[in-house]
């Protein structure tokens, strides 16, 4: 275990280091939340029948969510592009902890996400959003964006590693673009046809969505929901849960034999 | 226990899908040796690098690497190996320094930093240590691989070939840095190839040929094997068949044509088949030549006579 600690932290490093050297996908996704904010809020804000102000507080939980499924689209296309270019081999050579590499490659998106989260939420205070409940429920929120972030990745990571091509994975990662548009991250989802809301609300953006509204106080619970969402705090922790416990050990496991 | 051979191997064998990539591979390396496997392309000589360094996992066989079981104990061969080559690569997102520094901390050297300056030094990229990986040239990004695998001085250092598409001056730095290796007690096992770096380096040459060792010697012996090549380059179809006529009666050996430069040439081990006889003998028989040429035969003219031994052999 202290290993896979000192492996995963170099490689933690590693992760940062490369963003830092490389900045160029990092500005990307740090900046598209911010201007789609600006975008949905005043664009679309000004056709839905919420008054802007009200709307943009609705929106910005729902695009943190949005942003969070995003791991998947990082992770994949980081995990293909290291197996690509032949450096994750080079991992598998040495002797360190088999879970090092997708751990570190995770923890560091994590780290990246939390900071750009700042950013994002001065943003949202300057265009009317508001923490309106407690502080500590604030913090709740913000762990569980990072937690499920840390899920997504995870889904990101095993996919990666699992089509080792740069491109493919860029493009397959663009799809991960539609997701949030079938939940209640842009919009309410009790105005769409029965089966279509059914889908949407088990979605597990959805659900992560609501939690965060709930926590920071910016919109009630619907009662009449599906489960994961009339119950968002749990149904979220279930999604997190889930997902880490399907796709952590496959990504691991993937790593470890590589093409075996 | 202590082994006389760095890497020993039996029957290693890897399919994937309905390829057999390697089919039953032999090798053994003594301690402190190079040893270059030599294969034309797709004849599964990075299969068998990647197989011996634990990226894949053999379907039978088994292999010692310096002492350890590859199967039973990959950790163990992995505190032991150095990988540099076609796919074990650096990071180029990342510096130079940056790259050497990671790998020296993930094996555990205890002062990454010193260590990551000295082997710049050694490999002459200190001046561009301090770039993305992904900014250097051909040779430098090959120096830095091979650096990595050097960090923590490897039993066995693997290297799939090294120089491949490098030009000749950083191909010899490579090949300058593999003889200083071995003169400090390394075990080298190198994919290669050209012939040539294969007898510039190597201590025993392994011929690999679909999946398995066609033949194993020194560079030596290899080339009173396979012998020189012989070839003439004449004025027309008609002096070609008349210049055929006469390789075959001095070496006996069945000529090839190439009809678009109208040349014509044979594989021979008779070593007292010179240049100055050869032309001589084709003057007296009245063939004009435009061109003659006698040289170590290119690996694929070498294949076919080993080939053509084999079936001499078998019949």
């Amino acid at each position: 275990m202290s290993m896979l600690a000192y492996d995963g932290t170099a490689l933690l490093g590693r992760q940062l280091r490369r963003m830092r050297n490389n900045p160029g996908l990092l500005i990307l996704t740090q900046t598209m939340p911010i201007s789609m904010l600006l975008f949905f809020g005043y664009v679309f804000g000004s056709a839905l029948a919420m008054p802007g102000g009200q709307y943009r507080s609705f929106l910005v939980p729902g695009l943190l969510v949005a942003t969070a499924a995003n791991g998947i689209m990082t992770g994949m296309f980081q995990a293909a592009q290291d197996t690509h270019r032949g450096v994750m081999d080079r991992f598998r050579t040495l002797p360190i902890s088999r879970a090092a590499v997708p751990l570190g490659q995770a923890v560091a998106d994590v780290v990246v996400t939390a900071a750009g989260t700042v950013p994002f939420l001065l943003v949202g205070f300057a265009v009317g959003w508001r923490v309106e409940g407690s502080v500590l429920e604030a913090v709740g929120a913000v762990g569980l964006l990072l937690l499920f972030r840390f899920a997504t990745t995870w889904v990101g990571i095993f996919l990666g590693l699992l089509t080792r091509n740069e491109e493919a994975a860029g493009q397959l990662g663009g799809a991960t673009f539609m997701l949030p548009l079938l939940s209640n991250a842009y919009i309410p989802t009790d105005g769409l046809p029965g089966w279509l809301r059914t889908v949407a609300e088990w979605n597990p953006i959805s659900a992560v969505t609501t939690a965060l509204r709930d926590l920071f106080g910016n919109a009630s619970v619907p009662g009449d929901a599906a489960w994961p969402v009339a119950h968002p705090i749990a149904g979220s922790l279930m999604w997190c849960a889930v997902l880490i416990a399907v796709f952590l050990p496959l990504a691991v496991r993937r790593y470890a034999h590589g093409e075996r | 226990m202590t082994s006389t051979y760095a890497v020993l191997s039996e029957g290693l064998k890897k399919r994937f899908g309905e390829v057999h990539a390697v089919r039953g591979l032999d090798l053994a390396v003594a301690r402190g040796t190079v040893c270059g496997v030599l294969g034309q392309n797709g004849a599964g000589k990075t299969t068998a690098v990647r197989l011996l360094t634990t990226l894949l996992r053999p379907d039978a066989g088994s292999a010692l690497i310096a002492g350890h079981d590859l199967v039973r104990e990959p950790a163990a061969v992995r505190r032991r190996i150095g990988v540099a080559g076609q796919y074990a690569s650096v990071d180029g997102d990342l510096t130079g320094r940056e790259n050497l520094r990671l790998f020296a901390r993930l094996h555990r050297v205890r002062a990454p930093g010193p260590r990551a300056d000295e082997l710049l030094d050694r490999f002459g990229l200190a001046g561009a240590a301090g770039r993305p990986a992904s900014t250097y040239s051909g040779g430098m990004r090959r120096r830095l691989d091979l650096a990595a695998s050097l960090i923590r001085h490897p039993d066995v250092l693997f290297l799939d070939e090294p120089t491949t598409g490098l030009d000749p001056a950083s191909r010899n730095l490579i090949w300058d840095a593999v003889r200083e290796l071995t003169a400090d007690g390394t075990t080298v096992l190198l994919t290669t190839q050209y012939l040539e770096e294969a007898d510039q380096l190597a201590d025993d040459i392994a011929l690999v040929d679909r999946g398995r060792v066609a033949h194993t010697g020194s560079p030596d012996e290899f080339k009173a094997l396979i012998g020189a090549y012989v070839e003439v380059v004449v004025a027309d179809a008609d002096v070609m068949v008349r210049a055929a006529g006469v390789l075959d009666q001095l070496t006996g050996a069945q000529p090839s044509f190439d009809d678009a430069r109208n040349a014509v040439g044979v594989v021979t081990r008779d070593r007292t088949l010179t240049l100055p006889r050869l032309v001589r003998e084709l003057d007296a028989a009245g063939v004009p030549l435009l061109d003659a040429s006698l040289r170590p035969p290119t690996l694929d003219e070498a294949f076919l006579r080993l080939t053509e031994n084999d079936k001499e052999r078998a019949a």
